[in-house]
């Protein structure tokens, strides 16, 4: 498999992530979505990434997670460069080094919280009893250890949310990312969630991008980003 | 809410709903209305074919009976014609005209001709339609060797007026010139029609007759007169009533007719369950929209006629389109083939398809009603569903569904087994069929509670792909329940079918082996009145060389009673052990001492028929007197659905005194060759190419390839069965993993890879189908056992032993269960077509 491993007379690259000159357009007709967009996350560190709608938020973490091309420029999540690995190459890498929130959480209904929470270490192949005392540890930190044997059609939005987040770190990825978590949740619920977001991606050092809308909730991060037509810029305090 | 604006809102609810679907899935519903056209079609065809052919029966049989109130019928050596002269002067009897009926051989020919001998000027009276035809020329039929020919009989004898017509009598041909040919309308059917006296002198029937017609004096109670006349008849001689004879055919053929049309009803039922799957499916899909449409004020009732009314027009588009085909298959098939659909007794030459609009207006209405009754089910489980719950999401509780249905699916088990017990209603196994329905039902019923129960089981492997697999499945029985209805019951039908069909044809294979032990058969045309080997004939055939040894038989028909077909009685063996040695008897009991009643041996159907046991005394009317004998045994007999008596040779020489055969069986001596033996049998007749002469090697592959031919139908509208039931299999796996694609979305974001999705697929595929292939065939072979030991006993009255087809079995399953699974991912492909991220933002 090509690339997985960086190259060992190389000196290992710090940045849990690095954007080197990103550039993306949807058609050769229509202008660029951004242009040499460069970006460094640091281990530890939580970015927000604001913007308006349909300026390429959600465009960005796919090309972050290697579910979408760039036109040029590089994406280097642990020092690979994964424009250059192939499907299952990336896929793998994503399976190891990212999590995932979505707005619509997109938990599967018929498995249980504890079988939601556990489907990436699944997918890695972690075997007993490590499997599961992992899961436990994850659904005690985000708070639903009671309702392991539960199904999340039997639960509130707020709690699905939280089977999602624990599913997204339980793996312990070097790189969450989060799209609007909040956006389906009421304004305590999402509060709570942003918290948790917070703490586990300190918990477990490793990195985390948040795209919201919400001026409230870019601010739980350590640094804001806004993504417009020029590109990635430092969120003005007046903002 | 008024009346009025009620349904012009269930209306617009319905329209806009029937839109949408026609616009998301335009193909879905156009195989949905094909298969509701299919099934349809084939009921219409089938229905139509039939009934051409038996209104030509009809007419023609009303021809053959004319205005006559009573119909004395004989055996077809006949009565002595002293019969017609004591009727004649009956005071209650207005007309009397003789007739004698004969199915003549021809040479060089396998089929007969029915020549009709009658007294032109009597019968001009009685069978005016048919005699009228003659006009004034009425005269010229008393020439002697002259016969007038129907023009079907002059077409298929390729005869014209002046031309020369053979016929066979006892084992030589003798000559009749073609006097005319009898207009086209006058008689449909092929048919000679001679002077009386002149087909005695031919046929060496002088003072004989073998029917009497009579019209009655205006006033006289007809039911009464036949009744008292019966009594008076010598053995053998039945008052007759015309109508008995016009519905003979009816009657006969009537069980054969029932089971096509059942065969074509288990298309229709097919489609039904493809309508319920189909709109179960899109119900499940649009569970929030529809949710939505309750939230905005539609109510239950107006969401439930909405959705039956989806699943209606279906029905009404697959039944005018399967009206519409049924029409021209049928129109096809009498054009291109004969109309009896396989059955001989049904024969009729010249049929045409009328035009009735009520009975394919009621196959319109049922191809409709059967499509609504599909999507009833799930139009009343949306309606019921709390709209809260649906805009949230999730399957709805199909515990509760599984529970109610368990209890259903019970309760018509019991009922279907209690059904299977019961007897036949006039000749139909209307019971049977009843059984095999409530036993399908109940057996889909169950489908649910099995499902969950089967699932639980099923232990967690730590393969993910397999897990996954196995939880979907288990908390979706609904859908699996769904997908799987439709290829449950057309495979279990086909199953069902395939061990009816097989067990069928090893029982026909070893009750052919057992009548065939000789080397090589022959016999005169099938079914003929006047061709037979005299006792000098049969030494001639036994000097053949090469023969070892010789057995002959004579055949001949017995009316036992007026309404039923006539029963075939068999001499054969010399004595009574050699007799009882030869047949492939089911059950037996000791010959009785030479001094009681003669043994005889009946086929199964003359215990069903005439509900003769073993041990019972029957009399039968052999050359005018009652001859009792006791019937020792009862034996398999797949020839002859209407009956048939084996009595020895011996007996039969010492009754009737008739020592001729028409039939016999050939041993040769080591080395000879059947080919040159042929040749010599052939040769000791003037026309020998009329005997019909085959080994029994031959015979026996003709008889299967018969067989073959006459399941072919079978075969095929199972297979259409099946081909439905798996589209609605595909219907099934391409909605739910369309409904899925926002999990396969997220399962690739968390680094699923796609062949493992695919795999996860295939797995649920596989599982689901090979569920219900398993499910499949052990339901199939409860439904054979009603088949074979119900229904098909109660049809045809004969027994099959039950034998499996395994092989053929095992691989129908692997094949369906293949196709299953490359549905269920090809499905999956098409709906991980669409990318990832894409999938993942739609919040269904």
């Amino acid at each position: 498999m090509r690339g997985l491993v960086p190259d060992p007379g190389l000196v290992p690259d710090p940045a849990v992530l690095r954007l080197e000159n990103l550039s993306k357009r949807y058609s050769p007709d229509r202008p660029a979505i951004f242009e040499r967009l460069e970006l460094e996350l640091r281990q530890g560190e939580y970015l927000a990434v604001m913007g308006e709608s349909g300026v390429g938020k959600s465009t960005l973490l796919n090309l972050l997670a290697g579910l979408d091309q760039p036109d040029s420029g590089r994406v280097l999540l642990e020092g690979v460069d994964i424009s250059t690995l192939d499907d299952d190459a990336v896929t793998l890498l994503r399976r190891r080094a990212v999590g995932f929130v979505f707005q619509a959480f997109h938990v599967l209904p018929y498995l249980s919280v504890e079988q939601n929470v556990a489907l990436p270490l699944d997918l890695l192949g972690v075997a007993e009893p490590e499997r599961s005392r992992r899961t436990a540890l994850m659904l005690a930190a985000v708070g639903i250890a009671p309702l392991a044997n539960r199904y999340a059609r039997e639960l509130s939005g707020g709690e699905v949310q939280r089977i999602a987040i624990a599913r997204a770190l339980v793996h312990r990825p070097r790189l969450l990312l989060a799209d609007e978590p909040t956006g389906n949740l009421d304004p305590r619920s999402a509060a709570q969630t942003l918290a948790l977001l917070r703490a586990q991606v300190k918990a477990n050092a490793g990195a985390g991008i948040l795209i919201t809308h919400s001026r409230a909730a870019a601010e739980t991060a350590d640094r804001v980003l806004v993504l417009d037509a020029g590109g990635l810029k430092p969120l003005r305090p007046d903002g | 809410m008024s009346a009025p604006r009620a349904s012009r809102g269930a209306f617009l609810i319905w329209r806009v709903l029937l839109l949408a679907q026609l616009r998301e899935s335009p193909a879905r519903l156009l195989v949905t209305v094909l298969a509701i056209a299919l099934g349809v079609a084939l009921g219409a065809a089938v229905y139509l074919v039939n009934s051409a052919a038996l209104n030509e029966f009809g007419l023609a049989t009303k021809r053959l009976v004319g205005e006559a109130d009573v119909i004395v019928r004989g055996p077809r050596e006949g009565f002595p014609e002293q019969l017609f002269t004591r009727l004649a002067r009956d005071a209650a009897v207005n007309e009397a005209s003789p007739v004698l009926e004969l199915d003549v051989a021809l040479p060089g020919r396998r089929d007969t001709l029915k020549v009709l001998g009658v007294d032109p000027f009597r019968a001009a009276t009685l069978q005016p339609a048919l005699i009228g035809d003659i006009g004034g020329a009425l005269f010229t039929l008393f020439q002697r060797d002259s016969i007038y020919l129907s023009s079907s009989a002059a077409q298929d004898l390729k005869l014209r007026r002046g031309d020369e017509l053979q016929v066979l009598v006892g084992s030589s041909p003798k000559t009749l010139r073609v006097l005319g040919i009898l207009s086209e309308g006058t008689y449909s059917q092929a048919l000679g029609l001679m002077d009386i006296a002149s087909a005695q002198w031919t046929f060496n029937q002088l003072g004989r007759l073998n029917r009497i017609d009579l019209r009655l004096n205006t006033g006289n109670d007809v039911d009464a007169f036949r009744r008292a006349l019966g009594l008076r008849l010598p053995a053998g001689v039945l008052a007759v009533a015309p109508q008995v004879e016009r519905d003979r055919a009816v009657t006969v053929t009537r069980a054969y007719r029932v089971n096509l049309n059942m065969l074509a009803l288990v298309a229709l039922w097919t489609g039904a369950f493809l309508v319920f799957s189909t709109q179960s499916l899109s119900v499940l899909r649009r569970r929030r929209s529809l949710a939505l449409l309750r939230a905005l004020g539609v109510t239950r009732g107006q969401l439930q006629r909405a959705l039956i009314g989806e699943g209606a027009a279906l029905g009404v588009a697959g039944s005018f389109l399967g009206v519409l085909l049924g029409l021209a298959v049928a129109d096809a098939v009498l054009s291109f083939l004969t109309g009896d659909l396989g059955n001989g007794q049904l024969r009729a030459a010249g049929a045409s398809i009328r035009a009735a609009p009520l009975p394919l207006f009621a196959f319109f209405v049922m191809g409709t009603v059967v499509a609504s009754i599909g999507a009833w089910w799930p139009a009343r489980a949306a309606a019921r569903q709390p709209p809260a719950r649906s805009l949230k999401g999730g399957d709805g509780d199909y515990a509760v569904v599984a529970r109610r249905s368990t209890y259903s699916g019970v309760v018509l088990l019991v009922a279907g087994a209690a059904l299977s017990r019961l007897p036949a209603v006039h000749g139909l196994p209307v019971f049977g069929y009843a059984a095999i329905a409530a036993l399908l039902f109940g057996a889909v019923l169950l489908v649910p509670i099995l499902t969950v129960k089967g699932l639980r089981l099923a232990p967690r492997t730590r393969r993910i792909v397999l897990d996954t697999a196995v939880a979907q499945l288990r908390e979706n029985v609904g859908l699996s329940t769904l997908s799987l209805a439709s290829i449950i019951v057309s495979f279990s039908l086909m199953v069902a079918m395939a061990i009816m069909v097989y067990s069928f044809r090893m029982s026909f294979d070893h009750w052919l082996g057992k009548l065939l032990p000789a080397d090589m058969q022959l016999r005169e045309p099938f079914g003929s009145d006047t061709a037979y080997w005299s006792a000098a004939d049969q030494a001639k055939l036994a000097g053949v060389p090469g023969i070892s040894r010789i057995e002959f038989r004579r055949t001949r028909q017995l009316l036992l009673d007026p309404a039923r077909a006539p029963v075939t009685l068999i001499a054969r063996g010399a004595t009574s052990a050699e007799t009882a040695a030869e047949l492939p008897l089911l059950q037996t009991r000791p010959l009785p001492p030479p001094s009681k009643a003669e043994p005889a041996w009946i086929s199964e159907a003359l215990q069903d028929l005439y509900g003769y046991k073993l041990g019972s005394e029957i009399d039968l009317p052999l050359a005018g007197r009652s001859h009792r004998f006791t019937v020792a045994g009862i034996w398999r007999d797949y020839a002859r659905t209407t009956g048939a008596i084996v009595i020895s040779h011996q007996a039969y020489l010492a009754a009737t005194g008739d020592a001729s055969a028409n039939e016999g069986s050939v041993w040769l001596n080591t080395g000879a060759n059947a080919a040159l033996t042929e040749t010599a049998l052939r040769s000791r007749f003037a026309r020998g190419d009329s005997l019909e002469i085959l080994t029994s090697t031959a015979l026996r592959e003709r008889s299967l390839q018969i067989f073959d031919r006459a399941f072919a139908i079978t075969y095929a509208l199972e297979a259409i069965a099946v081909i439905i039931g798996l589209t609605g299999v595909s219907f099934a796996a391409s909605s739910t993993a369309l409904a899925r694609r926002a999990e396969f979305g997220m399962l690739r974001h968390i680094g699923m890879l796609r062949r493992q999705i695919v795999g996860m697929l295939a797995s649920e595929g596989i599982l689901t189908s090979a569920f219900g292939v398993g499910y499949g065939l052990a339901l199939g072979t409860a439904l054979s056992l009603v088949l074979v030991y119900v229904i098909n006993r109660q049809s045809f009255n004969w027994s099959i032993d039950l034998a499996i087809p395994a092989w053929e079995l095992a691989i129908l399953s692997v094949t369906l269960i293949a196709a299953a699974a490359v549905t269920a991912i090809w499905s999956g492909r098409a709906a991980m077509s669409q990318d990832a991220v894409q999938a993942v933002r739609e919040d269904w």
